[in-house]
């Protein structure tokens, strides 16, 4: 019997209905890690308060202090340290690949760019410990488990994202927009820095938030090159302890409040990204708009 | 486009599978039998015994080919709490347990010093308990304090809820707090790796570890060595204890005892740990054990 055409769509809306329940797993297991985040964390913030929560920097749970003030501070400096080492990079990386590098040129650097986006963080770590703490140690003063090295290494590492999601937003300005601009006499540098980069503005701006994302979630290379220390860094050759190294690293001995505690400090984390990720998306869409 | 959505399907199948098999993998290492004559052992917890734990499981699979032993790390709470919920049939510790932690089958298995160590450049020798506390307080901050170079201390301690951290808190802080300027590692291996590349710093790791890449220093006069603690002059160690839920029985018991054999002992001698027979003599938990299994076994 051949199909009709009523048979075919029916066919059509069960592929559809299958597809669209995988779709949603994925924003399931969000909606889990969400809610198990939050079970585990929240009644330990309600216990301590807020305020001695979030802003007291003793952090001491085997003796009852549960202050994430100094890591949350960590956190964000290490992030704009990342930024201030990785942003300019990848962005001048992204404008050599889209407006200047030849054909040759992008075929090497790109799937550089994407091998470096494959080394696993831990090798990062190594290397951070391995060589550039003693460089730091030896020429900068500090144990050289510092805030500095931190940063170093986390810019390096948000490069892969910052520089393929501004190298789209660099393509995607239209020819028109650069033609325009080396009519009216406009060198190739100039195009790019009063045109090109202009244009392509939030689509620039959303790879540095999302840069940012990733670097204030990266956790292995941090424990092993910024020394976890609990204080409020007050220069940047200070050791220092983000909020993710510091659940990794009690994670494993952490039990009834400790444990809790680490789960809070997840919520605090999850908003950060959450907030960052909202910046990026307003950015994106504010460019679609345009 | 069809092509594609099929491969998609196929791959998250294929993952899924892949899943539970990995399931059904972990399920059955969890039980003493696997069939076919394989019996499995898993140890859990502390990261200072899991060296040594792992060296007598290697002989132990030698001498006992159809067993299989497992040892995992994850620190001493959770091997306390491996222990206590059943997950490990030995939890390991290298600390005392707490007050509310007891109600576990304890088998100290052999002593542990904690030894300080400094880099070999360092021409320190030795430290009375005091200015290790002091050091280890934020007190004292800087080499020059103790006669040496001006230069800061690099202060390495391990993180909190660690059993060489627990110990070093109980034995040398005693009510003090360490400083939370403190740099924290996650391992004896890297607070020693640490320490031997700064010139500047100072650790404390077990005394089993300790290398030509560090240099240990006395405490208070005694240099840590197994002779020191053996003649209780040295008083900084600590047990290195198998915690088990019951009285252990069967396979858990024989490994135990194994461990606590001469042979085992020496194992843990040659490295660098105190047997436990020469603090607390033979334990009775293997006599009968050994009476029987000579039987059976060979």
């Amino acid at each position: 019997m051949p199909a009709t055409a009523a048979d075919i769509r029916k066919k059509e809306k069960i592929i559809q209905r299958v597809f669209l329940i995988i779709a949603f797993s994925s924003l399931f297991s969000l909606f889990l890690i969400a809610l198990f985040i939050f079970i585990e964390g929240f009644p330990m913030i309600m216990k301590v308060g807020l305020k001695d929560f979030l802003l007291s920097t003793r952090w001491s749970p085997t003796r009852g202090h549960y202050g994430i003030f100094a890591m949350i501070v960590s956190s964000f400096w290490v992030t704009i340290g990342a930024l201030l080492f990785g942003g300019p990079l990848g962005l001048m990386c992204s404008i050599f690949l889209v407006e200047f590098a030849s054909a040759r040129w992008r075929a090497i650097i790109k799937p550089a760019l994407e091998l470096l986006a494959g080394i696993p963080s831990v090798v990062y770590g190594f290397l951070g410990v391995v060589y550039l703490v003693p460089l730091v140690r030896d020429y900068l003063g500090g144990p050289g488990l510092s805030l500095l090295t931190s940063c170093i290494i986390l810019g390096i590492m948000i490069l892969p994202t910052v520089i393929s999601i501004s190298v789209d937003a660099l393509v995607a300005v239209p020819n028109s927009y650069r033609e325009a601009a080396f009519s009216l006499g406009g060198t190739r540098w100039q195009t790019t820095y009063m045109v090109t980069v202009h244009a392509a503005k939030s689509g620039i701006i959303t790879a540095l938030v999302l840069g940012m994302g990733r670097a204030v979630g990266e956790t292995m290379a941090v424990i092993m090159i910024s020394g976890n220390a609990l204080k409020i860094p007050t220069s940047i050759l200070d050791p220092i302890r983000t909020m993710t190294s510091n659940i990794a690293l009690e994670m494993g001995y952490a039990s009834g409040m400790h444990r809790q505690a680490l789960f809070a400090t997840g919520i605090v984390l999850f908003f950060f990204v959450m907030a960052l990720n909202t910046i990026a998306t307003l950015f994106a869409r504010r460019k679609a708009i345009k | 486009m069809a092509a594609r959505l099929v491969k998609g399907a196929l791959t998250f199948v294929c993952l899924i599978a892949l899943a539970v098999g990995a399931q059904g993998c972990r399920k059955k290492k969890k039980s003493q039998k696997t069939g076919r004559g394989y019996t499995s052992i898993i140890i859990a917890g502390s990261t200072s015994v899991q060296p040594f734990a792992e060296k007598l499981a290697e002989m132990y699979m030698v001498k006992y080919p159809n067993v299989i032993i497992n040892v995992q790390g994850g620190g001493s709470t959770a091997g306390i709490r491996s222990a206590q919920m059943g997950i490990a049939n030995i939890g390991t510790s290298s600390r005392n347990l707490h007050p509310e932690e007891k109600g576990l089958f304890e088998i100290p298995i052999a002593y542990d010093g904690i030894a300080v160590i400094v880099n070999p450049k360092n021409p320190l020798k030795n430290l009375s308990s005091e200015t290790l506390r002091a050091i280890y307080a934020g007190r004292i901050l800087n080499w020059k304090q103790l006669g040496g170079v001006d230069h800061r201390i690099t202060t390495i301690t391990r993180e909190e809820g660690s059993g060489t951290r627990g110990a070093f808190e109980e034995l040398v802080m005693e009510k003090t707090e360490i400083d939370p300027g403190c740099i924290v590692e996650d391992s004896n291996g890297s607070v020693r790796e640490l320490v031997s590349t700064d010139p500047y710093s100072i650790g404390y790791i077990s005394l089993g570890l300790v290398n030509k890449q560090v240099k240990a220093i006395a405490i208070d006069g005694v240099f840590p060595s197994v002779q020191t603690i053996k003649e209780r002059r040295y008083r900084f160690y600590r047990p290195f204890l198998f915690l088990t839920k019951k009285k252990p029985v069967g396979l858990t018991l024989h490994f135990i005892c194994y461990v606590l054999s001469p042979e085992g002992q020496r194992i843990l001698a040659k490295e660098g740990l105190i047997p436990v027979t020469i603090i607390h003599g033979e334990s009775t938990l293997c006599q009968q054990q050994r009476q029987t299994s000579g039987k059976k076994k060979k």
